[in-house]
């Protein structure tokens, strides 16, 4: 998978595990205090051949500017199966340039051939950029509503 | 949710100029689309172009043209320009006599008016013009 955006040539393909450590550098949660073992156990679960997980990547020449990782989950909470995005990343540098939409629509695409017709995500509600970004790719709220409380 | 009538207007304008994709328009004619009175848009139309996402086109077959930016502004820039949509003070209003009453229902209103503004500010003008163009392709 390759693409032309704004002159710049994107490649889109499956997570290696040496591409950990690049994007450590952009996730944002791993400024906030993940770490590189929470990303050694997730290409473990999610960088491997499963036909229901994939872990893709975006690199421009040799670097990696983004991810994002999805899986088929299988009538979780009731739901008929579906595709979930749980993370994705583009380095901030080339933000607003399409990658992130390169790589959903590849996520689509491997949520597609895996016989699914509905994609999900969940974002924090005050993450007003990720949010924007889910909404410009058709996202709607969906029939669940996710609740919490503290224990 | 309800909308005053003025920002339901501002967002009319907005959406319906963005769509013209630079090209301008009459008061009268926004007008007459949405059934108003010229006189009530016009007044809308003035605190949009202050806020920067019109631009007034003077002269014979002048009008308004969008300015903003269709992947930055969203809906909340716009509506709030008009009413305020926002859990500021909130406590304040609603917490009054101190009472477990008010301390409970305050806890559901602020989920609710935070779930608002976070929908509102996750759409963008660009995201409300593909809702848009989809809508028509469907036939809706």
């Amino acid at each position: 998978m390759s693409s032309k955006n704004a002159q710049v040539s994107y490649g889109i393909r499956k997570a290696k595990e040496s591409d950990l450590p690049a994007i450590m550098t952009f996730d944002e949660r791993s400024n906030k205090g993940s770490n590189p073992r929470y990303w050694q156990e997730m290409f473990a679960r999610y960088g491997d051949e499963e036909s229901k997980q994939l872990f893709l990547v975006c690199e421009e020449g040799p670097e990696i500017v983004g991810f994002i990782i999805g899986e088929v989950r299988d009538w979780e909470f009731g739901s008929h199966p579906c595709g979930w995005i749980f993370a994705l990343g583009v380095r901030p540098d080339v933000r607003l340039g399409g990658i992130a939409t390169q790589l959903y629509d590849a996520m689509c695409d491997f949520f597609k051939t895996a016989g699914v017709t509905k994609v999900r995500t969940m974002v924090y509600r005050k993450n007003h950029d990720f949010h924007s970004f889910f909404r410009s790719q058709g996202m709607m709220a969906g029939p669940f509503v996710q609740l919490e409380r503290d224990l | 949710m309800n909308l005053q009538q003025s920002t339901l207007l501002g967002l009319y304008a907005v959406l319906e100029l963005a769509k013209a994709d630079g090209g301008q328009l009459s008061a009268a004619a926004i007008a007459e689309k949405f059934g108003v009175s010229i006189n009530h848009l016009a007044k809308v139309l003035r605190t949009l172009v202050r806020a920067g996402f019109l631009q007034a086109v003077r002269g014979a077959g002048g009008g308004y043209r969008f300015c903003g930016n269709t992947k930055r502004n969203t809906l909340m820039d716009v509506i709030e320009l008009f009413e305020p949509v926002s859990i500021e003070g909130f406590e304040d209003r609603n917490l009054v006599h101190g009472t477990d009453v008010e301390a409970g229902l305050a806890l559901a209103l602020v989920e609710i008016t935070e779930m608002m503004q976070a929908t509102l500010r996750s759409i963008t003008l660009g995201t409300m013009l593909k809702i848009m163009e989809r809508k028509k392709n469907l036939g809706l």
